[in-house]
């Protein structure tokens, strides 16, 4: 049976050399947590399942910083390597599988130009190609506010959820249940589930949103977003159906280290995979 | 010196890093001599049947004479399916028929690709799996093999099925999973792996 996995999240801010992980609410009080291949290599020891690579700044020019990143990595760490911010040709999806990471997670790029999907998944492959869909909850009244929209019953009321792009600066009306759906027809692998009412909150992931989703397309989806505690990512697959839960700041300040979570995991009887 | 065919498929320097990490030298090549003259051979592949066929067609022979002089040879995933006669994934495609069988889609009832850490379930003894009891290793996959004669068939996952996972016939080896991508429990089948070599 599959194991659930448990995927620390790297945010990385490579304007510096060897880049650096960050974690803040919104670029707000940020912190440092260090260098990302000493805390990628520390994950992999510790027996997280995959690890996954964002450049919060998108750029293009620092790509080849990040395949660095990725090079020096996987030297060490022998799990797979998901990278993700600036990925916009089937191009880049190559050169960073050359440096040596297994998948490339797109959302921006891929809302504007949805084709490339199509295109990256048959050069590279549909597990290689991740969708990061970066969602936010629109509340309505009545069905009739938003008769286009896949409208979910939450227990705060009726809402659909639009997808955000450029690191939830803006906001595209379009319905992420649908985008989900339409992403995994164009041949995407795996979807990165982000709530951005529960990102950087602690308050848990959307469980209802996670499991919209996971129960509307037939390929894996992470859970991102909101986790504070073990009991969350329990949550995230007893209740949210996810195939994996991903997390940042509970690993990067040792708040709830990866052997800690699998213990409380295993112990509520959810198949995870020892070191 | 084991030499990774480089036919232009995957991930090959995850291997490499693998082979670095126990240290062991190998080489990513797509050079014939190189090919000829390797102690061990590694054939990896990610991507679709037909295509890394009609690429691999030209060191087609070479594999062939490798196994012949009994050199040990390992297939990676997408390596492993490519021994066999044909796939559904390219049915007019020729495969190299090193394990008679057919190559056919997962079923549906499960995810799809099959991707993910899965348990190994030993079936039988296999030099690659020495040391290796139910570990779990790291799968990504939309087809499985179904060998004519099951005895090749080392050790499974299940998935809804039983996936063959390992397979093991004289100097011939192939995982379905990435041993380079699944932790110590990998690490520890390329050890195996290399001490097959002289």
């Amino acid at each position: 049976m599959l194991a659930k996995r448990i995927i620390p999240c790297l945010d990385c801010d490579l304007q510096v050399p060897h880049g650096r992980v960050v974690k803040g609410v919104e670029f707000k009080q940020i912190r440092y947590a260090g260098e990302p291949v000493d805390l990628a290599t520390k994950y992999y020891q510790e027996g997280a399942d995959e690890i996954v690579f964002l450049d919060i700044t998108a750029s293009h020019e620092r790509r080849e910083t990040m395949a660095d990143v990725i090079r020096a990595t996987t030297e060490n760490v022998f799990v797979p390597i998901c990278v993700g911010g600036g990925i916009r040709k089937p191009l880049d999806y190559v050169n960073m599988l050359k440096a040596g990471a297994d998948k490339c997670s797109t959302n921006t790029a891929a809302i504007h130009n949805p084709d490339l999907i199509n295109e990256a998944s048959k050069i590279v492959g549909s597990q290689a190609c991740v969708i990061g869909i970066d969602a936010k909850r629109r509340y309505i009244e009545e069905e009739s506010e938003a008769s286009d929209k896949i409208i979910v019953e939450t227990k705060k009321g009726l809402a659909w959820f639009d997808c955000s792009i450029y690191g939830g600066r803006e906001f595209t009306g379009i319905d992420a249940v649908a985008w989900a759906m339409e992403c995994e027809d164009r041949g995407a692998g795996e979807i990165l589930l982000t709530s951005m009412d529960r990102d950087g909150t602690k308050d848990g992931y959307d469980l209802e949103l996670t499991r919209t989703i996971s129960e509307s397309v037939d390929i894996p989806v992470i859970a991102s977003g909101g986790v504070g505690n073990p009991q969350h990512i329990l949550e995230a697959f007893t209740l949210g159906k996810a195939d994996a839960a991903l997390a940042a700041s509970i690993f990067h300040f040792n708040e709830f280290p990866v052997p800690q979570v699998k213990a409380f995991l295993k112990e509520n009887g959810v198949v995870v995979r020892a070191k | 010196m084991i030499s990774i065919i480089d036919y232009g498929s995957g991930n090959l320097k995850s291997i490499k890093n693998g082979f670095s990490k126990i240290g062991v030298d190998s080489l990513v090549t797509d050079n014939a001599g190189m090919i000829k003259d390797a102690e061990a051979l590694v054939l990896p592949g990610v991507g679709a049947f037909g295509a890394a066929m009609g690429n691999l067609h030209k060191y087609q022979d070479l594999i062939f004479e490798h196994i012949e002089l009994g050199k040990p040879f390992l297939g990676v995933c997408l390596g492993l399916q490519l021994l066999f006669s044909h796939s559904q994934e390219s049915s007019k495609i020729q495969g190299l028929n090193i394990f008679p069988g057919e190559v056919v889609r997962l079923p549906p009832d499960n995810k799809i690709p099959h991707m993910g850490w899965n348990q190994l379930k030993i079936i039988k003894n296999c030099p690659i799996l020495e040391g290796i009891g139910s570990e779990y290793v790291y799968f990504v996959h939309s087809y499985y093999v179904v060998p004519e004669n099951n005895d090749v068939v080392a050790a499974v996952a299940e998935y809804g099925i039983d996936v063959p996972a390992v397979l093991c016939r004289d100097n011939v080896y192939a995982t379905q999973f990435h041993p380079e991508k699944s932790g110590k429990s990998g690490l520890d089948i390329l050890k195996n792996f290399v001490k097959l070599v002289e």
